[in-house]
């Protein structure tokens, strides 16, 4: 759909943009990329009253145009470079009415740009409930501006705000607020007349940032470089200037148009509510609660969703099977991609569900006071408050998480939470670790109460955040900072969570993982069915030949004998002869060449560990039948020893290794992503395969 | 006197700052001189702080409060 204007969303966080940008555009929208950096970019269409089409850009909420994060620095770019395809015609500022003053240092910044601008003036009910009085009409006059008064979480003034987009004027006729020139008299005229601008506090901007912003040439930023010597500009004194004078600006504002109540309030709901949740003892007590009730609810609400995903996708395997020609193309198709597909498809319930929940203790607030009471101690091993969102997340899957660490501001505790992430045990372990279990410990309660095997489960989850906090604490004494860290952030007033925004996060966020990791698993599937399907040289035209003699088809029925060729043919196939070759490697782990293959083949994702051990050991099917393979494993017996293949510490030791080996290609492109750079795939990669051969050896070896 | 020697219901009023860099990032969060500040509660830990600054909320470690000279 080709949309006749485009209007841009900019405004503080916690304003209720998002809100705003769902009521606006409905379900009407799509999330991308901003070309060449890794900031999500939602787009939505909004139909106006004259019947054209609207583009509404959500841009990430900040508190200024000077970028502290990756994600604000996007909207500078957005709004001043004119020869971008997304600069906006229009400017939608939403300003809080309950925190005018801060909420104005970014409408005038915007303003100053000289983009057509209107206001919505969100919250106007809490406002009003709070005793604050605010003259509309005077406080459109003097910025002049269209000033809407909305209610985006009640849906109250959303079609003035539609009339006056639809109104609004094509050319900015905002009054000036301060005056730019006056920070930087000659070096703003002189970029002004080299680059040929004509908005003076667009090329200061361009001053402040041309180390960082893509849309100029490096020609261009060397020369403003220059020119920022000759009159000896010095960025942060400027900055601090202009805040000053826009606050000064603001302060007269609101002096004749916005009337807040003198007398002290008394003691706010939030207060109240912070006095609980952040108290010394209750406060940790809370926390640790909720994350429990987060985990059960993971895992007990997305069992059945996942259940019927995979038996749906065990139907359409079955029925292509049936309905397509037997072959190498179905068997690419069926077994290769729509397999590979499932391996996918199966985690969107626990996405979903960890999203609702990251996105209400978002919405709720909480999430901040989180960070408050957890950063101390998260600084002490080299991360910061911010991180406790993805590595809880991580519990769920690393790639939204990792995702999620952009929010982090500074670079080394961003890196270092990237780095750890993938330790933390991630769903994906889970289908291997009660397989495993089950094999080995045995299903009795200890001390009444706790059942062995639930305590074995527990144990290697708090192994996984006890190990992530030892290797962050190692990365905070290897890397450099590149800048100060510091931990500036905004305590938002408690609210109810908004279900409509989390319905959407559930919605983007599952589409997002579906179709970022989809891709690459998909890839990765079809070349390891390529691999387990065929063999070098004519092995398997020979392992044919052999099942074919009397002595096997006379003493096996059909189905043995399928089996038996199967399991021959995989060991003989190129997957087969790989786990042969590295088999001498993995030996001192206690492993043979049949967890060599799932090893190989859960390479791309940990979760086919499963489905390898089920087509290992011959059995029909995948995970829903993991019963059998579990019964299967239990009775394989080494043929030198006669001892069982999966004793304690084979088991152990095999933990071990998928609680620290990097066995996700998703996670490694979303970190690559991430940090546009291979370095730090590679490196995470390597230290956690070196990390997870050494725990596997000392487990083999403590436990044999 | 610098913030981070208030205690938790004491009000201060902004005097200046000791660190240039760190101040540009306060004064747009609304920590201006001339601004009333109240520390309305200490992270259970005893690091960051919340302050109440110009009608809302903030945190911010101990060692930024201390860049900030009360009047």
């Amino acid at each position: 759909m080709k949309a006749d204007i485009r209007v841009a969303l900019v405004g503080n966080p916690n304003t209720g943009k998002s809100t705003l940008f769902n009521t606006l555009t409905g379900l009407n929208q799509k999330i991308g990329n901003f070309p060449g950096v890794t900031v999500d970019k939602k787009t939505g269409i909004c139909q106006l009253p004259d019947g054209r089409m609207a583009e509404i850009i959500d841009l990430p909420g900040t508190y200024s145009l000077y970028p502290k994060s990756q994600d604000e620095s996007i909207v500078f770019s957005i709004l001043a470079d004119q020869s971008n395809p997304l600069t906006p015609d229009l400017v939608v500022v939403i300003l809080d009415a309950t925190n005018l003053k801060r909420n104005l240092l970014l409408y005038s910044q915007v303003a100053d740009l000289k983009i057509p601008v209107i206001i919505a003036l969100n919250m106007v009910d809490l406002s009003k409930k709070a005793g604050i009085t605010i003259d509309i009409d005077l406080f459109s006059k003097k910025l002049g501006v269209p000033v809407v008064p909305i209610s985006a979480r009640r849906k109250e003034g959303i079609d003035k705000l539609k009339a006056a987009i639809t109104f609004a004027n094509k050319i900015a006729l905002q009054e000036e607020s301060i005056d730019v020139e006056a920070i930087a008299p000659q070096l703003i005229a002189e970029i002004s007349r080299e680059l040929k601008l004509e908005n003076p506090y667009y090329a200061l901007q361009l001053a402040h940032q041309h180390e960082t912003i893509k849309f100029i040439s490096p020609v261009q930023s060397d020369r403003i470089e220059e020119l920022e010597k000759e009159f000896s500009f010095h960025s942060q004194k400027a900055q601090a200037t202009e805040t000053i004078a826009r606050y000064n600006f603001i302060n007269d504002l609101l002096y004749d148009t916005v009337k807040v109540p003198e007398t002290a309030q008394d003691e706010t709901l939030s207060n109240k509510i912070d006095k609980v949740l952040t108290h010394k003892v209750f406060g940790f007590i809370i926390f640790f609660g909720v994350l429990l009730f987060m985990f059960q609810s993971i895992f007990s609400w997305s069992a059945y969703p996942m259940e019927l995903i995979a038996d749906l996708f065990v139907w359409v395997q079955n029925t292509l099977h049936h309905l397509l020609p037997a072959g190498p193309l179905t068997g690419l198709l069926v077994d290769g991609v729509i397999g590979g597909l499932s391996g996918v498809m199966v985690f969107i319930p626990q996405i979903a569900i960890l999203f609702a929940f990251i996105s209400i203790l978002e919405d709720t607030g909480y999430m901040s006071r989180v960070t408050f009471m957890m950063d101390k101690l998260m600084r002490k091993v080299g991360l910061n408050g911010k991180s406790v969102v993805p590595l809880i997340g991580g519990f769920a899957c690393a790639v939204p998480s990792i995702m999620s660490t952009r929010t982090i501001e500074n670079w080394k505790d961003r890196m270092i939470t990237i780095m750890v992430t993938p330790l933390v045990t991630c769903s994906a372990r889970l289908p291997i670790y009660t397989l495993l279990i089950a094999l080995v410990v045995p299903n009795r309660n200890v001390w009444w109460l706790f059942n062995m095997q639930g305590l074995a489960l527990t144990g290697m989850y708090v192994f996984s955040l006890i190990s992530a906090i030892v290797v962050a604490f190692v990365f905070k004494l290897i890397l450099k900072g590149r800048e100060r860290g510091y931990f500036i952030m905004e305590l938002p007033v408690y609210r109810m969570p908004r279900w409509n925004n989390v319905a959407y996060s559930m919605y983007d966020r599952s589409k997002a993982f579906v179709l970022q990791a989809g891709k690459v698993i998909i890839a990765v599937s079809v070349i390891l069915w390529v691999l387990a399907s065929y063999g070098p040289g004519d092995r398997f035209a020979r392992i044919d030949q052999k099942y074919r003699q009397p002595q096997y088809t006379q003493r096996l029925n059909a189905d043995e004998l399928s089996k038996a060729v199967r399991s021959e043919k995989l060991e003989n196939s190129y997957a087969g002869v790989l786990g042969h070759v590295i088999e001498p490697v993995i030996r001192p782990l206690g492993f043979d060449w049949k967890i060599g293959i799932a090893l190989i083949t859960s390479f791309a994702a940990r979760e086919v560990f499963v489905g390898t051990m089920a087509t290992i050991y011959s059995v029909e099917g995948s995970a829903e039948k993991m019963e059998t393979v579990q019964k299967k494993m239990k009775t394989a017996t080494n043929p030198e020893t006669g001892q069982p293949v999966f004793s304690l510490a084979v088991a152990f030791s095999l933990m071990m290794f998928y609680a620290f080996a990097m066995q996700c290609a998703s996670t490694v492109a979303v970190v690559y992503r991430e940090t546009k750079n291979w370095r730090w795939p590679t490196l995470q990669f390597a230290y956690m395969t070196v990390l997870a051969y050494v725990a596997s050896f000392v487990a083999y070896h403590l436990l044999k | 006197m610098r913030l981070s020697q208030l205690e938790v219901g004491e009000i201060g009023i902004v005097k200046e700052f000791t660190d240039l860099e760190m101040s540009v990032k306060l004064m747009e969060m609304g920590c201006l001189p001339g601004e009333e500040i109240t520390v309305s509660r200490i992270a259970p830990l005893g690091d960051p702080i919340a302050i109440n600054v110009s009608g809302y909320q903030l945190s911010l470690r101990k060692f930024e409060a201390s860049t900030i000279i009360l009047q």
